[in-house]
């Protein structure tokens, strides 16, 4: 795969080479982790959270394999089963908040991942698959991290998946049957708290199975870069091993010191207190809030507060929570067309000066404003700030890149990575520049 | 073509929400400006005791003759209508009670199991396996169990600190500026409640427990006390959980120290001189 100076893995002992000729597992990790993968040389501190997440993925696996040998998903004694884990089982307390905790880490890194992904546009040509495979983990994991928020079966478990279930609800003429059929019942009960947890332990697997392809995937044209501009020679790349296995445990290191200090110090800062309260469906708490994670897509979707109607007749074209579960849904189901909007020849934004500055003025500021709106109980002024900070997200993926690539004046582009690194007499290069 | 479809619909959608919903209802917020309910203004943000409390912080630790003394305020005063069923009689040994002070304590409570015999449920003294049993209530309110309260509420420790001593009479200058505000017969003003009215009569007063270790029973004192003990109730694990934090810490910032070395030694060698 990939480039034509790849090394090539070579076993040393008689174990290895017998392997190699019957099993090649080695030659594959070698090749997709190792120092038969070239890397471009100048990837930055950004380009640390693709492997990040994958240790988040595994890590919520292991411990949610070790929390299910001790939960019962059934509603009369779900929550009391996690008091037993928090209590009773051995280490089950650090089981329980490691998982919590952890599916916030898997959120903050990978949404690092897209950002890093909007900024340097990594999902242009070739690499739109890698994007497309990489929306589909994101919507696996929403669903996966929505179903294992119910599984506590605390107050905000029940009111969440009624609301979230209500969404389909929505729907016009199938909604009320959908919403029945995916609860099993008229209200979440014992049915839909079975099959999440069946549908949570089943997920991440399917996850587990996409990354592989998005590795895969990513392997056919190489990892992108900060400058956007493709590899070109040997000098412009170095081999994964050891040279990002190193970069990339540093980062983990600094990312398992922040892990730790929630687990350890702050385990229930980034859970809602209502949550310790075991589901009571005759009593509904004063603001039903997602997790954090899901804050600037709840705000998109309360957002729309009043009916579509044509004015001044009263005639209603599309009602105003229909409108709301369109746009959350659609604002992730826009990235799937993402790499056929932004047209732009140039990837990165160093170099487009008038993306940047949409990119830091406005979809930051808008994302940070629908976060801040969608965990904040539906008053004012938020809900007319979510408001603009919605009309500002679709305009910014949808109107503003298609546009801005054909109009933008991009700055000049480095010939190439080693000369974006070294400069272009190519001072202090240790591999030399091959001649052209 | 995708291109202008895409135009398209994202303009609608930033049309619909500015012109349908964003316009109506700044318009409504200027107009008819919604206030606040009077409840709003009275509400009060929950504080700990001075000092604070001995477990807060990322040092903190048990104060022993504090869980025990909470646990005697619960037993002699909350007991009466709160429950505590997620606690077992054999977790006390973890406030500092020996095995034969346990057993014996299990043995005051009455444990109410379903006898096939008799196709009743009769009660039997307890035992240190036991749970704390249900309390059976028939007055107003709805009495929640105690076992998970401090995690149960925002800054729950304080909470139920500032809510144990919070009782009184609504601050007058609020009261002329809502004049409509009043308590409703049946209910106890508290601005620590999510409501600031609460079914619960104030249940602290000075006195009501004679502490064994002598301490002085003030509502205070009984406050904080029974905050601590609950906090431990909520979970038993957490001043381990601190302690065990450290040495994680410790070794994660190690080995990422070691990583950082070992990386900018690998990085080093194709790393471009500084520039003179």
């Amino acid at each position: 795969m990939s480039f034509a100076w790849a090394r090539q893995y070579e076993p040393q002992t008689g174990l290895t080479k017998w392997l190699d000729e019957r099993l090649p597992l080695p030659r594959l990790v070698y090749n997709a982790v190792g120092a038969g993968y070239p890397v471009p040389r100048n990837l930055n501190y950004m380009w640390n959270f693709g492997v990040l997440a994958g240790f988040f993925l595994v890590l919520q696996i292991v411990t949610g394999v070790v929390l299910a040998m001790h939960y019962a998903a059934n509603q009369l004694v779900a929550f009391q089963t996690v008091e037993h884990i928090m209590r009773n089982v051995i280490w089950g307390w650090l089981m329980r908040y490691a998982h919590a905790n952890g599916a916030s880490f898997f959120f903050i890194v990978v949404y690092l991942h897209i950002f890093r992904g909007f900024f340097y546009s990594s999902y242009k040509a070739p690499r739109e698959m890698i994007w497309l495979l990489g929306v589909v983990i994101f919507l696996l994991m929403m669903a996966t991290a929505f179903m294992g928020y119910v599984l506590p079966w605390g107050q905000m478990s029940y009111w969440g998946a009624q609301v979230i279930t209500g969404l389909f609800g929505a729907i016009p003429m199938v909604g009320e049957t959908l919403q029945v059929w995916i609860l099993g019942g008229f209200a979440p009960d014992n049915a839909a708290l079975n099959r999440f947890f069946s549908l949570h332990f089943l997920l991440p697997f399917v996850i587990a199975g996409v990354v592989i392809l998005h590795i895969w995937a990513l392997h056919i044209p190489g990892s992108s870069n900060p400058t956007g501009v493709e590899v070109k020679s040997e000098s412009d790349t170095v081999p994964f091993h050891p040279y990002y296995t190193a970069k990339d445990g540093f980062g983990l290191g600094v990312i398992l010191i922040l892990f730790g200090i929630m687990v350890f110090f702050l385990p229930n800062a980034l859970g809602h207190p209502d949550n310790y309260i075991e589901a009571n469906p005759l009593s509904t708490p004063a603001h039903i809030v997602p997790e954090w994670y899901f804050w600037p897509f709840y705000a998109i979707l309360r957002a729309f507060t009043q009916d579509l109607t044509i004015p001044f007749t009263g005639v209603v074209l599309i009602e105003a929570k229909l409108l709301g579960v369109i746009a959350m849904f659609g604002s992730i189901l826009i990235w799937f067309i993402l790499p056929w909007l932004d047209k732009s020849p140039v990837r990165s934004g160093h170099y487009r000066p008038t993306f940047r500055k949409f990119f830091w003025f406005g979809l930051i500021p808008a994302m940070i404003a629908l976060f801040i709106c969608g965990g904040a109980p539906a008053e004012e002024p938020y809900v007319m700030i979510s408001q603009v900070a919605t009309a500002y997200y679709f305009l910014h993926f949808l109107v503003i890149l298609p546009l801005l690539s054909s109009i933008e004046k991009t700055e000049p582009l480095p010939y190439s990575i080693t000369e974006s690194v070294l400069g272009k007499d190519g001072a202090g290069a240790a591999t030399p520049r091959p001649a052209e | 073509m995708i291109r202008i479809g895409a135009i398209a619909v994202g303009l609608f959608f930033a049309a619909v929400v500015f012109l349908w919903s964003f316009v109506p209802g700044v318009i409504t917020y200027f107009t008819e400006p919604t206030e606040k309910a009077a409840e709003y203004a009275f509400h009060e943000k929950a504080h700990g005791p001075e000092g604070g409390f001995s477990f807060d912080g990322p040092f903190g630790k048990w104060d022993y003759a504090q869980l025990q003394r909470g646990y005697q305020v619960y037993k002699e005063v909350c007991a009466a209508c709160h429950s505590i069923e997620y606690v077992a009689f054999r977790n006390l040994e973890e406030l500092g009670y020996n095995e034969a002070e346990v057993k014996q304590e299990a043995s005051t409570f009455n444990i109410p199991e379903y006898n096939a015999d008799v196709a009743e449920v009769t009660t039997r003294p307890g035992l240190p396996t036991d749970h704390f049993p249900p309390v059976p209530y028939f007055g107003a309110g709805d009495p929640p169990d105690l076992s998970l309260m401090t995690k149960a509420r925002a800054n729950g420790s304080n909470y139920v600190y500032s809510l144990l001593t919070g009782y009184g009479e609504p601050d007058p200058e609020k009261l002329a500026k809502y004049p409509e505000f009043e308590t409703p017969a049946g209910l106890y003003f508290n601005p620590y409640f999510a409501n600031v009215n609460i079914s619960m009569a104030p249940p602290l007063m000075e006195g009501i427990v004679t502490y064994n270790d002598g301490t002085e029973a003030t509502v205070s004192q009984m406050a904080q006390d029974v905050s601590a003990f609950l906090t431990w109730t909520a979970e038993p694990t957490l001043i381990k959980r601190k302690q065990t934090g450290w040495p994680v810490l410790g070794f994660l910032l190690f080995a990422t120290i070691l990583a950082y070395l070992s990386k900018k030694q690998i990085w080093a060698s194709i790393k471009p001189r500084k520039k003179d």
